[in-house]
């Protein structure tokens, strides 16, 4: 099981500035028991994408998004609702929305966060996956992984180790952020490039205490135990603006509040 | 005058670098120290260079300052989380070093401990963010400094690309860390002038001093084993036939004559040189001389 839950609605429209026309896509399979995408999320997002101005051009709800074999399958009976979109929404695990990005031409961004449950890494076995990292940042990546593509979980850009294309770990491995770049070129997305990261917050990555070794906290806590992690803390956009616009030296104290990383 | 006045008065500055040895000896650290100084305006300092094992880099700057050579403390992001390295940041400055140079650095498996843990907590960029932070009198948390330093930041960027995406990702990283708070960039090796001044032409407009990077030749072999390996480095083909048409007692020579030349030809299209003489360190000054600096 990979549970993930939603991202705040702000970081959500703000991904979508840009794009007037959305298609949503949700998964009957774990996003729908975590309550992050299943058929209801899906139907309220939808509801509050409408109300922000937002012309919704289909919803789907699939089962197990995470098989890129299906993806393309469940879309069938969809493909004048998709076209019309300037961009997709996925509302489930951080594979699901990789294999949705991989198998259709458009922009693809993540409506969820992934949190580690510490150990379980789901069931499909493919080029996509998910480290887990409680701060999805497939938006800025054109639906490419860093932390699993990259060897070294870059999220800034490649470092210079890479020869024709490979990583410098191994001749056999393709850089992650080459294969980033190929694909944001592809979708027209190159300025995404220019996105700066915060540095990952390691505390999201790390399972939170309360689901380490679930089993046994039932146990010893019996009738205390959910399978729901506590509610997500405080949305904190990924990144700030385009580095141009940036002015040197990042982190201000007026963008970054006092105490913010713990 | 400091690295800094020269790179930001538009003159024309030199490095050079060496790595700490295996161990506590410090005969080589201090030799090189009193070769290299009033010669060159700084020296870096590598920081366990290709993952490899060996005396702090911080240590070894601050024997640079003792000495009176100025160091550039080159800082990855291998080894520290962003604690470790705030932390290490603060104490170079308390050092009276000024320069640092940031830098992902390596995967572990290269390197002499490939069971070590990359740490990786931070990147170049982010790191470069923590650097500014802490110049502004915050860490990376915004908690308030008593007492901050004010470090002069430099990255590094790499000429030769292979593929069209690892060049534009080299610029657009080159974009990123100048408004992370990057002022002055050295690149890896350079051997081709040509391409060196289509690389310029690209990031001119950055306005961020670039100091073009040189390993002097030592032999064939060496040249097509860094073809081969070193990402970024192209030797090409005629400056390796050169050196093995060059009778073995000629080829120090040799080398060190090619260095000089490719200075002579890069000078007027950048701001700066960093020479890399893994290993020939006393030899810069000569390097120079041959160049005319
Ligand atoms: S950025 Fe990667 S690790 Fe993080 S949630 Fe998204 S897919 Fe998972
Ligand atoms: S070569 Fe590419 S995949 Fe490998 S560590 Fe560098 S950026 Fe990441």
């Amino acid at each position: 099981m990979l549970y993930s839950e939603q991202k705040h609605f702000d970081e959500i429209i703000a991904y979508l500035e840009k794009d007037k026309n959305v298609f949503i896509m949700g998964c009957e399979g774990c996003a729908q028991s975590s309550g992050s995408g299943g058929p209801e999320q899906v139907a309220e997002m939808k509801q509050k994408l409408t109300e922000a101005g937002k012309n919704v051009t289909g919803t789907r709800n699939c089962d197990f998004l995470c098989s890129k074999a299906l993806v393309k399958s469940e879309l069938r009976g969809r493909v004048e609702q998709l076209k019309a979109a300037d961009a997709v929404l996925v509302l489930t695990c951080g594979v699901g929305i990789q294999a949705v990005a991989a198998s259709i031409n458009k922009p693809v961004y993540p409506g969820c966060n992934t949190v580690n449950l510490g150990g379980s890494r789901g069931e499909w076995e493919g080029t996509e996956r998910c480290f887990e990292c409680g701060q999805c940042l497939l938006y800025h990546t054109g639906g490419i992984c860093p932390l699993t593509a990259c060897t070294k979980s870059l999220v800034s850009g490649a470092c210079g180790g890479a020869n024709k294309g490979k990583c410098e770990i191994s001749k056999d491995r393709d850089c992650g952020w080459e294969l980033i770049y190929n694909r944001l070129k592809e979708r027209g997305l190159l300025s995404r490039l220019d996105d700066m990261m915060k540095p990952l917050d390691h505390k999201k990555i790390m399972p939170r205490p309360e689901m380490m070794s679930l089993a046994r906290y039932g146990l010893e806590n019996p009738g205390k135990v959910t399978d729901k992690p506590a509610p997500p803390p405080a949305p904190a956009p990924a990144a700030t603006p385009k580095a141009g616009a940036a002015p040197a030296g990042a982190p201000k104290p007026a963008a970054n509040p006092p105490k913010e990383v713990k | 005058m400091s690295l800094q006045s020269k790179l930001e008065s538009g003159q024309f500055a030199i490095s050079c670098e060496f790595g700490p040895l295996k161990g506590t000896d410090t005969h080589e650290i201090k030799e090189n120290i009193e070769v290299l100084k009033g010669k060159v305006d700084a020296a870096n300092v590598t920081d366990q260079q290709s993952s490899v094992m060996r005396l702090s880099g911080l240590v070894t700057a601050a024997l640079c300052v003792q000495g009176g050579l100025e160091p550039i403390f080159q800082v990855t992001c291998r080894d520290r989380n962003r604690i470790a390295l705030q932390s290490d940041l603060l104490g170079a400055w308390v050092m009276g070093i000024k320069n640092v140079l940031a830098l992902t650095g390596d995967l572990p498996a290269l390197g002499d401990h490939p069971q070590a843990k990359g740490v990786f907590d931070l990147d170049s960029v982010t790191l470069l963010q923590a650097i500014t932070s802490l110049n502004e009198g915050f860490d990376l948390s915004m908690n308030e400094l008593k007492g901050k330093p004010d470090f002069f930041p430099g990255a590094v960027v790499k000429v030769e690309s292979n593929t069209e995406a690892s060049e534009e990702l080299q610029i657009a990283k080159m974009r990123k860390k100048i408004a992370a708070g990057a002022r002055f960039f050295q690149t890896q090796a350079v051997y081709d002038p040509v391409s060196f001044g289509k690389f310029m032409k690209r990031v001119e407009k950055f306005k961020t001093p670039v100091m073009v990077g040189i390993i002097p030749l030592k032999n064939a072999g060496f040249a097509r084993f860094m073809n081969a390996n070193v990402a970024g480095i192209r030797v090409p083909d005629d400056l390796i036939q050169q050196m093995a048409a060059a009778a073995k007692e000629d080829r120090e020579k040799v080398g060190l004559q090619m260095a000089a030349d490719l200075i002579k030809k890069m000078k007027p299209m950048c701001q700066g040189v960093h020479i890399m003489a893994i290993g020939w360190e006393k030899k810069v000054p000569e390097i120079m001389a041959m160049a005319g600096l």
